[in-house]
């Protein structure tokens, strides 16, 4: 069945991020007069004029920040099978934060702060989704 | 900040049934709100030349307004795109445009079919653009799942419980029974907070505000031209608009603000306060932007009403009731009057301060505090009798 949820549409400032995932790399930017990584990726690297950040593969280890479950699917017939599922704000190693589906665990035991590191899945030809699992999944 | 203490007033308002299907255009609405509001100013159509709303696709173009009701010169029209958070902006420039002298007597207004037509986050795009593309496509995507991940970081910070929510969904239901114009007026109990619904943790159905068809207005001009108008004016003695660092694309990207325990209101209140010459204890009643019950808890605490981590003990005992020391959302609010985009709030502090409000009036009302909007930027009015 072909895939029928929400699909992400790279553009020239989310191209690297997409082909990144689908060859299984975090990819974030990083600018590198101040130092600051940063998600989601801009042009131009915040407060630094024009300057351009550079992609870096990023360790794809965090923490959870914070976290949502779904119990109630929007909209019904796309989500109904897939609920509860849990939504995070994850807190990467290198400062910025990030999101993604939190799987891998019982939806009921995340925890504040929960240790977690990305995996990737592929939902179609073109695009690879990250998702993270807990750190010690593994 | 804003300059115009008691200089420019609220001298109309307007509104239609609020609805689940109102089975009319968009821009019918309008017209009807608008027409009533400048019907209740006592003013005729080529009184008003300018004419503002905001809109998120959805609402019907303030010039197409103009149209229909035959203003004859609209000079200011003028259609923001944006959330909730505009409620309190729209007037605000209402009174900039004046000051200008841009136009004279503005009206502003919000029209939507929030229920049978444009749902906020239907979530039925499939092709995920912008920032969309790093939320939608994790099935994060409607405004209560949004708002969910601030209260569950709010909740990770303080520790809080979920009872100051449970008072506050069932304080305004109570207000809501007193209003005829109100969608929901069944009262619920402490229980049926709890036993409703869990639609996305750590949200429960009484959580979350209703959604509306409906349109309200307001007509805006100076204090000197509203002293000869029919009803007493309501002055605008402050307010303030603004939000923090990392506002992001639009209201549903927050992945960089810095902390989601706290909202725009904590970057806006000294400059609240500091428009009107007044502060949070010099309130008499509030209509609080109340998409969900958790956003009171930031606006009261970005405020200063209370210290942060403490509005949901604050809200409790019976401080915001009708009979307590801050009555809040005494119409009922969003979450059981109707979800007009936060400008039913504005229709409503005008009747308080009328002291029009019938069996649900705070007695001797005389300043009464707007909010719109509960994430990374919002408004705020401070309005007085």
């Amino acid at each position: 069945m072909s895939y029928d949820k929400p699909l992400p549409v790279p553009d020239p400032e989310s191209r690297p991020f997409w082909e990144g995932a689908k060859a299984r790399r975090l990819m974030i930017q990083r600018c590198a007069s101040t130092g600051q990584y940063q998600f989601p990726p801009t042009t131009f690297c915040q407060g630094a004029g024009l300057e351009r950040p550079e992609w870096v593969e990023a360790s794809g280890r965090g923490k959870v920040f914070s976290w949502i479950v779904v119990r109630h699917p929007t909209p019904k017939d796309l989500y109904a099978d897939e609920v509860p599922y849990a939504v995070a704000l994850v807190t990467l190693e290198e400062g910025c934060r990030i999101t993604g589906n939190l799987v891998g665990v019982d939806v009921d035991a995340i925890t504040a702060d929960m240790p977690v590191q990305v995996a990737f899945r592929d939902v179609t030809d073109e695009i690879t989704l990250p998702v993270f699992e807990p750190a010690n999944a593994a | 900040m804003w300059a115009l203490r008691d200089k420019y007033a609220i001298a109309g308002i307007g509104h239609t049934d609020y609805t689940r299907e109102s089975g009319r255009t968009v821009r019918s609405l309008a017209s009807e709100a608008c027409s009533k509001a400048i019907a209740d100013a006592g003013l005729k159509l080529d009184d008003i030349d300018g004419i503002i709303s905001f809109n998120f696709n959805d609402s019907a173009p303030a010039m197409g307004v103009a149209t229909e009701l035959g203003i004859p010169r609209a000079n200011y029209a003028v259609d923001f795109q944006s959330g909730g958070n505009a409620a309190n902006l729209i007037t605000l420039t209402a009174t900039a445009a004046i000051e200008a002298g841009l136009a004279k007597n503005v009206v502003c207004f919000r029209a939507m079919n929030g229920r049978s037509g444009f749902r906020l986050g239907g979530g039925r795009d499939m092709n995920a653009r912008g920032v969309t593309q790093y939320t939608a496509p994790f099935g994060w995507i409607t405004y209560p799942q949004a708002m969910a991940m601030w209260r569950r970081r709010y909740m990770i910070e303080y520790g809080d419980d979920d009872e100051g929510l449970a008072e506050i969904a069932m304080t305004f239901r109570d207000n809501a029974v007193l209003n005829p114009r109100a969608m929901q007026r069944t009262p619920i109990t402490r229980d049926d907070y709890y036993n409703s619904r869990p639609i996305v943790d750590p949200f429960r159905m009484l959580d979350i505000c209703l959604e509306s068809d409906g349109a309200c207005a307001v007509v805006i001009t100076s204090a000197e031209r509203a002293k000869d108008m029919p009803h007493k004016p309501v002055y605008i003695m402050g307010g303030a608009y603004g939000g923090g660092p990392n506002q992001g694309d639009d209201l549903f990207d927050a992945i960089r603000w810095p902390d989601h325990a706290h909202n725009a209101f904590k970057y806006l209140g000294d400059d609240l306060w500091k428009s009107a010459g007044i502060g949070p204890g010099d309130v008499d009643v509030a209509q609080i932007y109340d998409c969900f019950t958790y956003s009171v808890l930031m606006a009261l605490e970005g405020l200063g009403f209370c210290k942060e981590g403490e509005g949901g003990a604050f809200v409790q005992g019976g401080r915001i009731a009708r009979t307590g020391a801050l009555p809040l959302n005494t119409a009922g609010g969003l979450l059981s009057e109707a979800y007009i985009h936060g400008f039913n709030h504005v229709i409503e502090a005008v009747e308080q301060l009328r002291g029009v409000s019938g069996p649900r009036q705070i007695k001797d009302a005389e300043i009464c505090l707007t909010t719109a909007g509960a994430m990374t930027c919002a408004s705020a009015m401070i309005l007085r009798n």
